[in-house]
């Protein structure tokens, strides 16, 4: 039986959802090893019981908040050398794709990221050029390491680690450090990336994301936002959606008051279900929409509010 | 400083994109533009060099200077004539047919021996190219050069040889630093790039660009392009258009339509 190892990922002792997806695509290929890189590894185990994941690994002697990627890549890599895996899934995010990167150089190994999808023989599925091309690739050199978008599949549950073992590493590679961090404000809301849920207001907000966030809440989404609004301030920059924010994939978008910019589309165009709610009939955001609205945001949403809350009564 | 700025020409992300018959994006089909996400690297460099120099301004006198360098072919002396007509010192273009089809780790090898055999010691890049759009090239750097990483700079600064970047991340805001050499990618809310000066474009025109082969940095042929890469595409299918969708105009109960629409996908 092959063995493959996923990185843990979480964020304030919390286990990302998806940790979850990627140990459900990692069960189709063999026996799942967890690797843990972060001193909250005590919180975390706990977390994974209820996971398709047969072992955990947990890294130690390494202060993992206070360095660069590269010394969670040289954990990974002392963790590959020892346990000879078929391959390495690995979360899709910013960092993800910076650990997946730095390990494929460390273990001379090829890296396909952004999968969409992920067969028992390791052919990814990759969705590029703004969601009109699927592609299929294969990794041929090394040991495959993959990351994986976020909501490309519905988690497994599992019976969880039976085996925890720690393996000591160390980190002898670059010296950035991190002196501070200010933690992210918690809305109460799903992350963004992990939601199934979204519902991103523009510039037709026109700086009120009230209609957006009550949406949002009667739906049990996240709230998102365009450039236009993230530039103006209304919003945080870490909501922005789109090729320089978040690229989501959620089950369900809907995009109130934004026009549907190439750079906006870039970051939503692979969610299943897209609702846009738009004044401008010519507004390119309905290209792409399985439902379209021609009107008014602020008469619109209230209205879908409603009629979600009244059938949740 | 000795700051290489790491730039790459891509097709213009208005530009409607296919797959070749050889499984690659068909380049020659579509316009090429700097990768608008560089301008923000190119400007950062700038303005850390004027924020160092002397005189206040980059080039001679600055006691900095700023090579760009870019691997692609040979268009893409018009991004880095781009970059220096905005200020940068000189530029490097890695050009050999051999490089065709190369993947992200071949780029950082061959990026990497630019940087190494230059001396640089401070790697300017953006976050992400619109077309390959990985966001690994800057992490395949560091871990090459064994340089400090410092990705995703939202603010960037350089005091003596002390480099500081303040970042968005899932963790919240962070403060990280490191001492030269350094890779830093910023991210495109850093700054807005200033447009090239009539003569600045003329400046540019005397700067020195020149072209290296792969045989100039040693590195051989059999470790770059599509034949070494280490990982390959099987297929690719343009997908499906998605089906025309409703469309309805608001007359005052679109918002219930929608609703129906919703319970009926299951989505509310
Ligand atoms: C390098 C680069 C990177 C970028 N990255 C991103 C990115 O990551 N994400 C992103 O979103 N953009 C990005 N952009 C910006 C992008 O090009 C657009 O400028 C931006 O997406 C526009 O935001 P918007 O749709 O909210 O605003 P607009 O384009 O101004 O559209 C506003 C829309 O609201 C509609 N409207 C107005 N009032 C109402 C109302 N009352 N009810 C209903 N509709 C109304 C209007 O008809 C209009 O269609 C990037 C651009 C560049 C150059
Ligand atoms: N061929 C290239 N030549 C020079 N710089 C590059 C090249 N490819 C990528 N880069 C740099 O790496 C960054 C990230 O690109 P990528 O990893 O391809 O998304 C870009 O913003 C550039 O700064």
């Amino acid at each position: 039986m092959s063995n493959v190892l996923i990185l843990v990922d979480s964020v304030s002792g919390k286990v990302s959802k998806s940790t979850a997806e990627i140990a459900t695509f990692a069960k189709r290929i063999g026996d799942v090893t967890a690797v843990i890189c972060s001193s909250d590894s005590a919180v975390l185990i706990p977390q994974l019981s209820v996971l398709s994941i047969d072992k955990t690994i947990t890294c130690t002697g390494v202060e993992f908040e206070k360095l660069s990627t590269g010394a969670v890549a040289a954990a990974l890599a002392a963790v590959v050398a020892k346990e000879s895996p078929s391959a390495v899934l690995i979360a899709s995010s910013a960092r993800g794709k910076e650990i997946a990167g730095r390990l494929s150089v460390r273990i001379e190994s090829g890296i396909i990221t952004d999968a969409i999808d992920l067969d028992a023989d390791l052919v990814a599925t990759q969705s590029v050029f703004g969601g009109s091309t699927t592609v299929h690739s294969v990794v041929t050199h090394g040991t495959p390491i993959v990351t994986i978008r976020g909501n490309s599949i519905e988690a497994i549950s599992g019976t969880g680690p039976s085996t925890h073992e720690e393996v000591a590493v160390s980190y002898d590679g670059d010296r950035a450090a991190v002196s501070s961090v200010a933690p992210a404000v918690k809305s109460g809301r799903p992350e963004l990336t992990e939601a199934s849920i979204i519902v991103s207001g523009g510039k037709g907000t026109d700086g009120n994301f009230t209609p957006v966030e009550e949406l949002a809440d009667a739906l049990g989404g996240a709230v998102g936002a365009s450039r236009a609004a993230t530039d103006a301030g209304w919003y945080p920059h870490s909501f922005q959606v789109g090729q320089t924010g978040k690229t989501v994939s959620p089950q369900l978008y809907i995009a109130a008051g934004i026009s549907g910019a190439i750079q906006h589309r870039a970051g939503m165009q692979t969610s299943k279900t897209i609702v846009a709610v738009n004044k401008d009939p010519e507004a390119p955001i309905f290209d792409v929409a399985d439902f379209g609205i021609v009107g008014d945001l602020f008469t619109v949403l209230p209205q879908v509010r409603d009629g979600v809350n009244a059938k949740k009564a | 400083m000795k700051i290489a700025l790491c730039i790459k020409q891509v097709p213009d992300s208005w530009a409607e994109k296919k797959m070749g018959a050889d499984q690659r994006l068909d380049r020659a089909s579509v316009d090429a533009v700097l990768n608008d996400l560089d301008e923000y690297a190119i400007e950062s460099a700038l303005t850390l060099v004027e924020a160092n120099s002397p005189t206040g301004e980059a080039g001679e006198g600055s006691g900095h200077t700023i090579t760009v360098i870019s691997m692609g072919p040979e268009r893409a002396t018009e991004a880095l004539r781009k970059a220096l007509s905005m200020g940068a010192d000189d530029a490097i273009l890695v050009n050999d047919d051999a490089l065709a089809g190369s993947d992200a780790l071949a780029t950082s090898k061959v990026l990497a021996a630019v940087i190494a055999e230059g001396g640089y010691d401070l790697v300017l890049c953006g976050t992400e190219s619109t077309d390959a759009r990985m966001s690994v090239i800057p992490a395949m750097l560091a871990e090459r050069l064994g340089f400090a990483q410092l990705t995703f700079a939202g603010k960037v600064s350089v005091e003596g040889s002390n480099v500081k970047i303040s970042r968005q991340t899932e963790f919240g805001v962070e403060e990280m630093s490191a001492s030269l050499p350094v890779v830093v990618s910023v991210v495109e809310k850093i700054n807005e790039p200033r447009y090239p000066s009539f003569k600045g474009i003329m400046a540019s025109k005397k700067k020195p660009l020149v072209t290296k082969s792969l045989s100039d940095l040693g590195i051989s042929a059999s470790d770059v392009g599509s034949s070494a890469a280490w990982s390959s595409v099987k297929d690719s299918l343009p997908r499906p258009p998605r089906g025309a969708g409703i469309k309805v105009v608001d007359d005052g109960n679109a918002g219930t339509q929608l609703v129906a629409f919703l319970s009926e996908r299951k989505l509310a």
